[in-house]
C-alpha cells in the first residue's frame, strides 16, 4: 500500500510485485478461514496430544536450582542470597540517607541521625542543574521537586529515588562491561544479542517468581528485576558508541603506545562518552517505568502509593502519585542529558582562580547540606515539610471522572459497541480460526522473500515453540489485540508526527505530551478507562494505544527530519505541490524510519500486555500474570517466552523490510 | 569472568559469616519480624495493629509488600515471617499446599468471616422485584445484557486466579449469564463505581469485609445454600449431573507464618495466634480509612488507645 507511489522506476516494479504477494497471502488466509470447517481438525486446533511438557521441566529445573544446585563451597541459593545481602546493605544506606535517617543504638539510647532535608536536596539538585545546564533546567528541576514537596509525595518519592540511586549505577556498570566485552569479542556479541532480545521482550512478571525465590522477598528482588529490565539498552548503546569512535582517535591511541586496557579506558570510553550517556539516560527512564511493578513485590515508594490509591478508586490520589513518578523521571532524564552534553573545557585554557573558586558550587552544596542538617534538628519545618501545608487536587479528579462517566458514558458506549461488533470481534474470530499451518507458511514465505532461508526458519522455529507449549490460541488473541492497537496507534501517531514536524514549537509541544504519556504509569489511566469503557478488550486496547503511541509519533518526526536535503530540493525543483512533496517525496523516503517506529510500537504494545491483564483479557499477558499469582515458574516463563517470540518475529521481519527498502532508495 | 566468580564466592562466605551468629541468638531474637502487606486497606489495618502490638512487646518489626499468593514462596523460606489475612475463600488451596511443605504453619483464625457472592446494587431491585432469589435474577438476565454478551446477562467475576467456580455455577444452574473476568480487584470495583454513579445495571463479585458493601447499598444474591457435597458430588443439588449448583462457601480468615520462626520468636508467635478482631469492628476501621480518608496509622492508633485491654491480653506471654 505504501511504496507503489514512489517515483523511482526500479522500486516501483518490485513493490508492485510485493503487493501481489500481500494480496495472495490475504486471499489464502481468507479462504483457509472460510474453509476451516472442512480442513482436518489438527490444522485448525493444534492437538493436545502433540504438546510437550516444557512448563513442568522448567519448574523442576528451577526447583533444582533453588534446593539442590551446589558449587561445592556453597549452594546456588546461598550465592544469590549473598548478592542480595550486599545490595540490601547499600539500599538501606540509601534509604537512611534520603528517607528514614539512621538509628544508632537501640531503645531509648538510640541516636537518630536525620535524613537529608527536603530544602537541602532541592538546593543541591538546583545547583547541580545550574552547573551542567542553563537557568531553564534549574527552574524545571526546582519545579519538579517542589511538586513532590507541596503535594505531599516527598517521603515516598525519596524511597523510590533511593532504589533508583542504587540500581542505576549497577545497571549502567554491568551494561558497560558487557558492552565492552561484546565490542572486543565477536563471539561475546553473538552470545549476548539473543539474551538481550529476551531480556527486553519477556514480560517482567514472567521472571519475577524465580527472582523472588532466589533473592528473597522485598526491595532487593524488586531492584534486581529493575536492573534486568533496564540494563539491555546500555549494552546495545555501549557497543554502538564504541563502534562510532572515529578511526583517527583509535589510531592516535595506538600511536601513543597505549596498552589494551589503557586504550579502552583512557581513549575509547572517553571518546564514546556522549553515546554512553544516552545509555545512562535510557537506564534511568526504564528504571522509573518499573516503579509500579517493582512495588508489587515489595519496593514500596511511589509505585505502592499509586497501587494503593487505585485499589480504593481514589483516582485523583493515584494520579498525583503517578505524576510524581513522571516528574521524577523527566527531571532525572533532563539532568542526565544535560550532564551528557556539558562541553569539555576547551583545550589549552588555563584553569584560573583558587581551588575554592573553581569548586564553589560543590562547596556551597556541602555547606548547605551541613547547615540544613543542623537547622533541621532545631526547626522541624526544615527537616520535614509539614503535612498541614500540603495540598491535594484528588477530589477534583474524582469529580471529573464522575462527570465524564455520568454525562458521556452513553455516547462512548455507542461508539464502543460499533467498533466491537464490526471490527474487533470479527478480527478476533478470524485470528483464532486461522489454521496455524497457513499463518506459519505465510510468515516463513515473507521471511524468505525479505531475508533468505534463515529468516524463513525463524518464524517456523518460534511458532513451533508456541504450538508445542499449547499457547497458540492465546498467542493469536495476543496478536489480534496488539495488532489492532498498533494499527490504531499508527493511524493516530503518523499523522500527528507529520503535523508536528511542520515547525519547532509544534514538535516540542508534541514531544512533551508524548514523554508524559510514556512515563506516566499506565495503571493511573487504566482505572478511569475501565470506568468509562468497562472490563473487556476495548479498555485493554485503549490502554495499549495510549502507551504505544509514543514511538509512532517520535520516529515519524525523526524520519521526516532525516530526509536528505538534496532530495527535497530536487522535488522542489520539479515543481511539486505541498501535497506532492509530502506524499511523493518525503513520506516514501521517511518510510523505512517510520517502519522502525512501528516496530518499536509493536514492542511497546507487547510490553503493555501484562498491564492489560489487570483489566481482564484472555491472552498471553493474562497467562503470565496468573502464573505470577500462583508462583508457577514454568508457566510464567513459557508464556513470557511466547510473547518474546512474537515480538522477535515481528522485529526481524520489519527490520529486514526496512533495510531492503533503504537499500532500494539509496539512503542506507 | 573467573575472577568475578571468585569475588562473588567471597561475598557469599562473608554474608554467611554475618548471618550465622544472628541466627544463633535464639530463642527471643532482635531479628526483624517481617509482616506482609498487600494492597487492600483491611489487611493493612490488621497488619499494622499486629505490628504495633509486637513493637510494644519490644520486637523489631518490618513490613514487606508482597503479592497475596506469591507471598507463600517467601513465607516458606523465612524471608517473610507472617501473613495476617489469608481468606479461606481465595487462599485455602495455596495455604494448604504451603502448610504441606512443612515450612509454613497455620496461626489460627482472625475472627473475621469472609463472605463472597454475586452482588447487585439495591436500585436493581426496583427493576427486578424478585431479587435476591437467584431464579428471579435469572428471569431478569436481559436487564444485565451488554452488546458483548448478546441476550445473556453479564456477570463480572473476580480475577481468574480467585477461582470461585462461577463458570461452572452458571452452567450447572443453567443460567442465562456470561461470566466476564476482571483482571484485578481494582478493575472490578472501578466498574461497580461507574455503574453506581450512573445507577446502571451491575452484577458482580463483591466480598466482605471490604469497603464496597459499606459504600454502596446492595444485596447478595441468594443461591441454594453451599455444602461441601454440592461442590464435590454432582448428584447433590438441583442439577443431578453437575457439581457447583449452589452458592459460594463463606469462610474464615486465617493467619499463617514461617514454621522456623516459632523457635526464634516464640512469644511473638503466641501473640499473633491470640490476635482476633470481628467483622463489625473491621468494617468500621476500613470505612474510616477508605471512605473518610483517614490514614491507616491514625485509625490504628485510635483503635489501640480505645481497646488497650483487648490487645494487651494477646501479649500475656511477653509480660
Amino acid at each position: 500500500m505504501t511504496a507503489a507511489t514512489i517515483a523511482v522506476p526500479r522500486p516501483r516494479r518490485r513493490s508492485l510485485g510485493a503487493a501481489r504477494y500481500w494480496l495472495a497471502a490475504a486471499v489464502l488466509a481468507g479462504v483457509s478461514v472460510a474453509l476451516s470447517d472442512r480442513l482436518p481438525e489438527w490444522m485448525v486446533e493444534y492437538p493436545r496430544a502433540w504438546r510437550m511438557p516444557i512448563e513442568s521441566s522448567i519448574s523442576s529445573a528451577m526447583k533444582w536450582l533453588i534446593n539442590d544446585a551446589n558449587f561445592g563451597l556453597f549452594t546456588f541459593q546461598e550465592f544469590t542470597r549473598s548478592i542480595s545481602w550486599c545490595f540490601n546493605w547499600l539500599l538501606q544506606a540509601a534509604y537512611g540517607l534520603l528517607a528514614h535517617g539512621f538509628t544508632i543504638g537501640k531503645g531509648e539510647e538510640a541516636i537518630l541521625i536525620p535524613h537529608v532535608s527536603w530544602i537541602a536536596l532541592i538546593a543541591v539538585l538546583v545547583l547541580f542543574a545550574r552547573r551542567v545546564g542553563d537557568r531553564g533546567l534549574a527552574v524545571f528541576v526546582a519545579f519538579c521537586f517542589a511538586y513532590l514537596v507541596v503535594f505531599g509525595q516527598w517521603a515516598s518519592a525519596m524511597v523510590t529515588l533511593a532504589s533508583i540511586v542504587i540500581s542505576v549505577p549497577f545497571g549502567v556498570a554491568a551494561g558497560l562491561l558487557v558492552g565492552i566485552a561484546a565490542y572486543r569479542k565477536p563471539w561475546v556479541e553473538r552470545a549476548v544479542t539473543p539474551v538481550l532480545d529476551l531480556m527486553q521482550t519477556v514480560p517482567v512478571f514472567a521472571y519475577l517468581v524465580p527472582i523472588l525465590f532466589l533473592f528473597g522477598f522485598g526491595p532487593v528482588a524488586a531492584m534486581i528485576a529493575t536492573m534486568i529490565y533496564a540494563a539491555p539498552p546500555m549494552v546495545r548503546l555501549t557497543v554502538l558508541a564504541l563502534r562510532g569512535v572515529p578511526e583517527e582517535i583509535k589510531e592516535y591511541g595506538r600511536m601513543a603506545g597505549c596498552s589494551q586496557r589503557q586504550h579502552m579506558w583512557k581513549v575509547m570510553v572517553p571518546a564514546a562518552k556522549s553515546g554512553l550517556l544516552v545509555g545512562l539516560n535510557q537506564v534511568v527512564m526504564l528504571s522509573l517505568n518499573m516503579v509500579i511493578i517493582a512495588s508489587m513485590i515489595g519496593a514500596g515508594g511511589l509505585g505502592f502509593d499509586v497501587l494503593h490509591a487505585l485499589r480504593r478508586l481514589a483516582i485523583g490520589e493515584g494520579l498525583e502519585a503517578g505524576i510524581a513518578i513522571t516528574l521524577l523521571a523527566i527531571a532525572l532524564d533532563r539532568l542526565s542529558q544535560a550532564a551528557a552534553t556539558v562541553p569539555p573545557p576547551a583545550h589549552g585554557t588555563v584553569r584560573s582562580g583558587s581551588w575554592l573558586m573553581r569548586n564553589r558550587l560543590a562547596v556551597a552544596a556541602v555547606v548547605l547540606l551541613a547547615l540544613s542538617m543542623a537547622a533541621g534538628a532545631v526547626i522541624p519545618f526544615v527537616a520535614d515539610y509539614p503535612e498541614s501545608l500540603t495540598i491535594t487536587t484528588g477530589k477534583f479528579w474524582d469529580h471529573v471522572v464522575e462527570w465524564l462517566n455520568i454525562n458521556l458514558y452513553d455516547t462512548i458506549t455507542v461508539v464502543k459497541t460499533w467498533l466491537l461488533v464490526n471490527i474487533m470481534l470479527p478480527i478476533k474470530g478470524f485470528m483464532v480460526a486461522l489454521p496455524w499451518p497457513v499463518l506459519l507458511g505465510i510468515l516463513a514465505f515473507a521471511g524468505w522473500r525479505l531475508g533468505g532461508w534463515r529468516l524463513a526458519l525463524l518464524p517456523l522455529a518460534l511458532g513451533a515453540f508456541i504450538l508445542l507449549t499449547g499457547n497458540w490460541e492465546k498467542a493469536m488473541i495476543t496478536v489480534y489485540l496488539c495488532g489492532l492497537s498498533v494499527v490504531i496507534a499508527a493511524l493516530i501517531g503518523i499523522p500527528l508526527g507529520i503535523w508536528a514536524v511542520a515547525n519547532r514549537r509544534r514538535t516540542r509541544a508534541t514531544l512533551t505530551v508524548i514523554d508524559t504519556l510514556q512515563t506516566l504509569p499506565s495503571f493511573v489511566y487504566l482505572i478511569p478507562v475501565i470506568m468509562l469503557f468497562s472490563v473487556g478488550d476495548f479498555s485493554a486496547m485503549i490502554a495499549v494505544v495510549a502507551y504505544a503511541l509514543a514511538p509512532a509519533v517520535r520516529y515519524t518526526i525523526h524520519g521526516l527530519n532525516q530526509v536528505p536535503e538534496h532530495l527535497v530540493e530536487a522535488g522542489r525543483a520539479q515543481g511539486c505541490s505541498r501535497a506532492q512533496m509530502l506524499w511523493k517525496v518525503r513520506l516514501p523516503l521517511a518510510m523505512p524510519e517510520i517502519m522502525l517506529g512501528l516496530n518499536q510500537t509493536i514492542m511497546m504494545a507487547l510490553s503493555m500486555l501484562v498491564i492489560t491483564a489487570l483489566v481482564g483479557t484472555r491472552d498471553l499477558g493474562q497467562e503470565v500474570f496468573s502464573a505470577l499469582a500462583k508462583a508457577d515458574t514454568g508457566k510464567g516463563i513459557v508464556a513470557g517466552l511466547c510473547v518474546a517470540f512474537i515480538a522477535i518475529t515481528a522485529d526481524r521481519l520489519i527490520q529486514a523490510w526496512s533495510r531492503r527498502r533503504k537499500a532500494q532508495l539509496g539512503i542506507a | 569472568m573467573k575472577k568475578l566468580f571468585r569475588r562473588a564466592a567471597a561475598a557469599g562466605v562473608l554474608a554467611l559469616a554475618f548471618a550465622a551468629p544472628a541466627a544463633a541468638e535464639a530463642p527471643e531474637s532482635d531479628e526483624p519480624i517481617k509482616l506482609t502487606l498487600h494492597d487492600w486497606s483491611g489487611q493493612y489495618i490488621t497488619t499494622t495493629i499486629m505490628g504495633n502490638v509486637l513493637k510494644s512487646m519490644g520486637y523489631n518489626v518490618e513490613y514487606v509488600q508482597a503479592d497475596y499468593l506469591a507471598q507463600f514462596a517467601g513465607i516458606e523460606t523465612g524471608d517473610l515471617t507472617a501473613a495476617m489475612e489469608l481468606w479461606d475463600t481465595t487462599a485455602a488451596e495455596a495455604l494448604a499446599a504451603s502448610v504441606a511443605t512443612g515450612n509454613t504453619i497455620d496461626l489460627g483464625e482472625t475472627g473475621m468471616q469472609a463472605k463472597e457472592e454475586w452482588w447487585y446494587p439495591i436500585y436493581m431491585k426496583e427493576q427486578c422485584p424478585g431479587l435476591p432469589d437467584w431464579q428471579a435474577l435469572n428471569a431478569c438476565a436481559e436487564l444485565f445484557a451488554t452488546p458483548e454478551t448478546g441476550s445473556k446477562g453479564r456477570y463480572l467475576g473476580g480475577p481468574v486466579t480467585w477461582g470461585g467456580y462461577d463458570d461452572e455455577r452458571v452452567e450447572a444452574l443453567d443460567m442465562d449469564f456470561e461470566v466476564v473476568h476482571a483482571g484485578t480487584d481494582a478493575a472490578l470495583f472501578a466498574e461497580l463505581e461507574s455503574a453506581y454513579q450512573r445507577q446502571a445495571p451491575f452484577l458482580g463479585w463483591v466480598y466482605a469485609p471490604h469497603w464496597a458493601p459499606a459504600k454502596y447499598e446492595g444485596e447478595w444474591v441468594e443461591f441454594p445454600p453451599y455444602s461441601a457435597e454440592c461442590y464435590n458430588d454432582p448428584s447433590v443439588g438441583i442439577n443431578p449431573d453437575m457439581a457447583y449448583d449452589c452458592g459460594k462457601p463463606s469462610g474464615l480468615v486465617r493467619k499463617a507464618g514461617w514454621a522456623g520462626g516459632e523457635a526464634v520468636w516464640p512469644c511473638a508467635y503466641e501473640a499473633i495466634r491470640a490476635f482476633t478482631i470481628d467483622n463489625a469492628t473491621m468494617g468500621q476501621l476500613v470505612a474510616e480509612v477508605d471512605l473518610e480518608g483517614k490514614s491507616v496509622d491514625e485509625v490504628v492508633d485510635a483503635w489501640m488507645a480505645d481497646n488497650e485491654a483487648t490487645w494487651q491480653s494477646w501479649t500475656a506471654c511477653g509480660s
